[in-house]
């Protein structure tokens, strides 16, 4: 009997002491926690942000302002419990000096607690939560990407200038797809012929299609990322609702990603964007050539989202001289965002949420004679903050 | 408009349920004939799309692609049952839970190390990838048409299978009476590997025909298998004619509740109201059913036993 | 008239589970020691952890006590956990923090559904009650998740943990796991008083053979119902403590997944033995931790140890030490 404990306590202390070596790193590394979605429908995302958060790395010799970089990836697999298990596990156990990669807004809002607390500093890739841009703005998150609401007020706005009368909204119901419907209907002021909030990571829309027929709209906005996104727009297309009525997205909906899926059908289906692969600046031609050599595939805004926030993180590094430890220096050198942006100007607005311009694609055939996102003319919106940072009291 | 709807959903229900049963069936037969509760069934299914999808892309054709994935996923049964399961059969039900569950997640690891944890893209083949019009007005999908097609098919198939042949009246003797056809003869061990093998190969049919339609990702068999064993427990363990009618009758009114509870609510509360009460109701239905039956025919409603 | 006896002076039945502590107490001093080891090596992050696996050890327990005892193969435990668990997130929302209030009635809360379950559930035998164990479950998942003035799918956050008073800090991860250890301890001295007293063999005596003991004249469903509400209850407790730890809770927690590894968990540790439940959780989530450190692909040789442990030991871990013999 005696036997079984004590063998239990050796393997333990073996345990102990693997873990101790493993645990231990040198001082002047950065160490950043990439937690994003790696598996299920919503792992082309999360792919796509470690692709172009570790191209950024790499092309800077395997450092990240000068420092070192240990980037430590993991999968929450899109749920906010094993987001914030895993997180807690990162700012803990690993101690890293950054958070970034969380896909789905409702993952972040898990996240944001422990890491907050712990007072790392989480530069956000993708998920631009509302309640972060507003009343639960914290010194510790700072959004690389957008604010939710954006790339759908954005589209809310084209929608109304071409002339729809009555438009269907389909947005998975978690946080992001709540401030997607209240974005879009911040511009768009027409008739909404009816709205439906599918489950997330649902993939049959049976249902949905039986009442975008019963309803008949003259458009269809779909704000369904990944996998949600390529299923919705086969069977649309399979059902014969496509002559009828146009398609219209976020970039979310029509990107690299869902258009390698889904292939011709998609012709002519606009999306709204903060980027696109052929904005015309020095640092996005960098990026999307060196991603292409890199991966072989072209890059979605996720990727360039990655990209700048390693770029970002990069910047404030240099800025404090890997002095981590200084929060508040930290801060100054994140706000100042003094980096080359693939999206051309980039500042932080101060609720931390990102200023910039955002643009309307069409996915048309190009030169080569592939099916892509072609940028179309000027910007929809310039110089765009969010509605939410009125209500954002930060300290100092 | 309403008649469309009604005849759309119809079809999905019929569409959903045919699925379900080829799942069902494979699994009511393991439970019946052998007594193991598996719960790597799911598994099956996962290898069998998995298989179908990377032949599909392999040989670029979609019918190759379906028909060795099938005979693979058959294979595949068949090896797991020789080296694995065929220990298990002798044992309680709890350390087959504990054994079908360890394979379970080895499957699914195993899956991810060679297919990597993104899920894989299956497509209907071109010529099935556009509606039909069944009558002016409405379109339907031509894939799904095809799915019942098939669905109603196997199903066919498989009740001349059980009812017409040797190998299927021993299938019937031994869900009835276990011990009664040992007795009489019947080849245990090759009857039990076929078994598994046909309930494989069904997997793998479904696994085929709702790729497309779904996704091909790891764990797709866990959200399936607990609507396959709500089947059988429905139908009957170990009748396959219960499986069928099981799952026609969970298909249409697991579709017939998604689509028809939202719009009912949608007449008494907001969307966004709807959008959080109607699938947890519809997704309770079937559950509600399931207990209802089991309160009137505890032994589910065509058991195989007499 | 001979005098009842006690339990003092009982042969050792078959029936009967001591709680060993020739090598019991070693073990509860190694687990005192624990994060004072673990604070000399750096290692804090690993309390939090110990206290993880002894609040799924109580959870485990508490299956053990219907399952492995009674004979009650529940497929649904989780859901008692996890209402446990949203009992003390709702409450603390609405105000209520003082764990000596909040703990005792998630228990109730959880003990309420279980007898509800219960009395309805165990009208039924073998497969069909593990069917619809899981549906009533499933039920109440689904409800959960629809509930978003709760979270929904999202989960709800929690302010801070709750309130103990007496000067102790719950939010200190180190007074935590004491809490944590010091109630596990309790709770498994408890189950085995109760597993040693009349109504533990009487359950056990049902499990072996239920037709003999309805016709010897017992209320055969009132001891099983009665077993079910306690494990229920039990498992609110869990819930609660897993609630305060991790500060967050969802419906993941009362998946027909959670169920089935809380299953797994008993099964694997050895089903009918006093320290099953614990030492199949510690196993399992000490193995699990292990893998993590290795391979991503640790899930692959989880499965490996539990087939060979399937395999090779029948009656779970508990029984290749032999604890207690059977016949």
């Amino acid at each position: 009997m005696l036997q079984y404990s004590s063998r239990f306590m050796r393997n333990t202390l073996i345990a102990s002491a693997a873990l101790l070596a493993l645990s231990a790193h040198a001082q002047s590394t950065v160490k950043v926690g990439l937690l994003s979605t790696l598996s299920g429908p919503g792992a082309g995302l999360g792919v796509d942000i470690r692709d172009g958060f570790q191209l950024a790395v790499k092309l800077a010799g395997g450092k990240l302002g000068g420092q070192t970089a240990e980037v430590i990836v993991a999968d929450d697999q899109a749920s906010p419990d094993v987001g914030r298990q895993t997180a807690d596990r990162l700012v803990k156990r690993d101690k890293v000096d950054f958070m970034t990669g969380v896909v789905f807004s409702n993952v972040m809002l898990a996240v944001g607690a422990p890491t907050f607390q712990s007072q790392t500093y989480y530069i956000s890739a993708n998920a631009g939560p509302s309640q972060y841009a507003g009343e639960q703005c914290n010194p510790f998150f700072f959004s690389a990407s957008w604010q939710n609401d954006n790339l759908h007020e954005a589209a809310g706005q084209v929608v109304a200038e071409k002339g729809y009368k009555r438009v269907a909204v389909i947005a998975p119901n978690y946080p992001a797809g709540k401030d997607a419907i209240t974005g879009f209907k911040r511009f768009y002021k027409g008739e909404i012929a009816s709205e439906a909030l599918p489950a997330l990571n649902q993939l049959n829309f049976g249902t949905e299609i039986a009442q975008l027929r019963a309803t008949k709209p003259d458009a269809v906005y779909i704000f369904l990322p990944g996998g949600m996104g390529i299923n919705f727009i086969k069977q649309f297309v399979g059902a014969g609702l496509a002559k009828d009525m146009t398609l219209f997205g976020p970039g979310f909906s029509g990107d690299e990603d869902v258009i390698k899926a889904v292939g011709e059908p998609m012709l002519g289906m606009f999306n709204t964007t903060q980027w696109a692969h052929d904005l015309d600046n020095a640092a996005n031609k960098k990026f999307v050539a060196e991603f292409e050599k890199e991966y072989g595939r072209l890059p979605t805004l996720y990727a360039a989202q990655g990209y700048d926030t390693a770029l970002l993180i990069d910047s404030a590094v240099r800025d404090t001289k890997g002095q981590l430890t200084d929060k508040t220096a930290v801060r100054k050198a994140l706000m100042a965002a003094k980096f080359n942006s693939v999206r051309g100007e980039f500042k932080f607005n101060k609720n931390q949420f990102p200023i910039q311009n955002y643009y309307l694609r069409m996915v048309s055939k190009d030169a080569k004679g592939r099916v892509t996102n072609r940028l179309l003319g000027g910007a929809v919106l310039k110089s765009h903050s969010d509605a939410y940072a009125s209500s954002c009291k930060m300290p100092g | 408009m309403n008649a469309i709807l009604v005849l759309e959903q119809a079809l999905n229900g019929l569409q959903f349920g045919l699925m379900l049963f080829l799942l069902a069936a494979g699994l009511t037969l393991v439970f019946g004939i052998m007594d193991m509760i598996n719960l790597a069934h799911g598994s099956l299914y996962m290898v069998g799309a998995y298989l179908i999808a990377t032949l599909t892309d392999a040989l670029g054709n979609f019918w190759l692609g379906l028909g060795f994935g099938i005979l693979g996923a058959a294979l595949f049964g068949v090896l797991l049952e020789v080296s694995i399961l065929r220990r298990l059969y002798q044992r309680d039900h709890l350390s087959q839970v504990l054994g079908t569950f360890a394979i379970m997640l080895m499957c699914n690891e195993t899956v991810r190390l060679i297919w990597g944890a993104q899920p894989i893209s299956l497509n209907p083949p071109p010529a099935l990838a556009g509606p039909v019009e069944l009558f002016p007005g409405f379109s339907y999908s031509s894939y799904g048409l095809f799915i019942i097609g098939v669905g109603l098919l196997v199903a066919g198939l498989l009740y001349l299978l059980i009812t017409r042949t040797r190998v299927g009246m021993q299938v019937r003797a031994g869900a009835a009476n276990r011990e009664m056809a040992l007795a009489m003869g019947v080849n245990v061990r090759n009857l039990f590997t076929a078994v598994f093998g046909v309930g494989a190969a069904l997997c793998g049919i479904a696994g085929g025909m709702l790729g497309p339609v779904l996704a091909v990702q790891v764990g797709m068999g866990e959200s399936i298998l607990i609507l396959a064993f709500v089947v059988i427990v429905i139908g009957g363990i170990g009748s396959v004619r219960g499986a069928f009618l099981g799952a026609l009758i969970v298909g249409v009114i697991d579709t017939a509740g998604r689509a028809l509870i939202p719009m009912l609510f949608a007449m008494l509360m907001s969307p966004e109201a709807v959008a959080n009460a109607a699938p947890a109701v519809a997704s309770i239905m079937i559950y509600v059913l399931m207990a209802t039956v089991l309160f009137f025919r505890p032994r589910g409603l065509f058991p195989a036993h007499g | 008239m001979t005098p009842h006896p006690t339990l003092e002076d009982t042969a050792d039945s078959i029936l009967d589970h001591r709680l060993h502590w020739r090598w019991a107490a070693p073990v509860l001093a190694l687990l005192l020691v624990f994060p004072l080891i673990a604070s000399a090596l750096g290692m804090d992050f690993y309390v939090s952890l110990a206290s993880r696996i002894l609040i799924f050890a109580l959870a485990a327990t508490s299956l053990n006590l219907i399952l492995g005892f009674g004979g009650m193969v529940s497929f649904g435990h989780a859901a008692f956990v996890g209402l446990g668990a949203y009992a003390v997130a709702i409450f603390m929302q609405a105000g209520i923090v003082n764990a000596w209030l909040a703990w005792p009635l998630a228990m109730l809360v959880s003990a309420g559904f279980a007898l509800v379950i219960g009395a309805i559930s165990l009208r039924t035998q073998g497969v069909y009650f593990i069917m619809i164990t899981l549906a009533f479950a499933q039920m109440l998942f689904y409800l959960v998740t629809s509930l978003k003035v709760y979270g929904g799918d999202d989960g709800l956050s929690m302010a801070g943990r709750s309130i103990l008073g007496f000067g102790l800090d719950l939010a200190n991860e180190r007074v935590f796991y004491y809490v944590t250890l010091s109630i596990v301890v309790l709770a498994l001295v408890a189950v085995a008083r109760l597993l040693n007293a009349r109504f533990g063999h009487v359950l056990q005596a049902i499990h072996e053979n239920e037709v003999r003991m309805t016709a010897i004249g017992f209320p055969v469903f009132r001891y099983k119902l009665v077993a079910f509400t306690l494990a229920g209850a039990l498992a609110g407790l869990a819930g609660a403590l897993l609630a305060n730890l991790g500060g967050f809770v969802s419906p993941a927690l009362m998946q027909w997944s959670q169920s089935g590894m809380l299953m797994i968990m008993v099964i694997l540790g050895g089903v009918g033995y006093l320290y099953g439940g614990v030492m199949g959780a510690v196993f399992f989530l000490l193995l699990e931790e292990l893998l993590t450190h290795f391979t991503i692909h640790w899930q692959l040789g989880l499965g490996a140890v539990l087939l060979l442990v399937v395999l090779v030991a029948p009656n779970g871990l508990a029984s290749l030490i032999k604890l207690r013999r059977r016949t």
